[in-house]
């Protein structure tokens, strides 16, 4: 990039952005996009959750029945788990040896961030829109 | 020569992760692995105090409960210094991304600024969390 002359890449290349992998950088530029993102929301979330210390029980359920903090919540759930799934992804594909082990351990990591961000999304759009 | 075939003597790995001591830079980079996978586990707990939240006030009383007993406090505290470790080394991985501060001595200086930054957030967390 920063030298285009010395490059063992084609023109075309270059100009679609791919390479071998047929991917070029997007896995990577998007971990980094959504982990700026999750610091953002890092910091509000903690400041919604700061503020529910001590709280009672129908504290908490009126806060998750506005808009705001339900939208917050399940952004930060979402960029949480994705943020999570790929990153131990990395620590397996690291210190988990075998093809098989290594696939099994991203699979079912990859399976349990998804239900558990369906299952607290559920809770707090149940607590949004229950009784 | 000793008499024992070279191929079965025992040769130190290097770096021996036992004997070595791990440079600053070293030290913070697996504790930014280890605690991202504190983290991973800590969200059970997010998940089951929703959940809970979501189920009634009975359930609700049971995590909120194990939230303020001891042993959740420790892993409250445990985790609340993690997410800052993790939150400020996380930021200083992104300066590195956009391949600035990239020197030896910079990444000293950064590792010191991301373990004062993340001691000083906790206390101050902390100092929110009881007087709140």
């Amino acid at each position: 990039m920063t030298n285009p002359t010395n490059s063992f890449r084609t023109p075309l290349g270059r100009v679609r952005g791919l390479g071998s992998a047929k991917h070029g950088a997007q896995h990577w530029l998007t971990y980094r996009i959504a982990s700026a993102g999750l610091a953002v929301l890092t910091v509000l979330f903690l400041a919604l959750i700061l503020g529910l210390i001590g709280a009672s029980y129908e504290d908490v359920v009126a806060t998750f029945k506005k808009p705001y903090p339900v939208i917050l919540t399940i952004l930060f759930l979402g960029a949480t788990f994705h943020h999570a799934a790929y990153g131990l992804q990395e620590v397996f594909e690291d210190y988990v040896h075998g093809k098989l082990a290594k696939l099994a351990a991203i699979g079912l990591t990859k399976a349990a961030a998804l239900v558990l961000f369906l299952l607290a999304s559920f809770a707090v759009l149940k607590i949004a829109f229950g009784a | 020569m000793t008499d024992t075939p070279a191929a079965k003597r025992q040769r130190p790995l290097s770096p021996h992760l036992q004997v070595y001591r791990l440079p600053l830079p070293a030290l913070t980079s697996i504790t930014h692995r280890i605690t991202g996978i504190a983290l991973s586990v800590g969200t059970l707990l997010l998940v089951w105090w929703l959940v809970a939240a979501a189920a009634g006030p009975e359930a609700y009383a049971t995590a909120a409960g194990f939230i303020a007993s001891p042993i959740g406090l420790i892993l409250m505290f445990g985790w609340s210094a993690a997410l800052w470790y993790h939150f400020f080394n996380g930021l200083r991985h992104l300066v590195w991304d956009s391949v600035k501060m990239l020197t030896l001595q910079q990444s000293y200086s950064s590792a010191n600024l991301v373990i004062g930054a993340s001691i000083g957030a906790t206390i101050v967390t902390w100092v929110l969390v009881f007087a709140l």
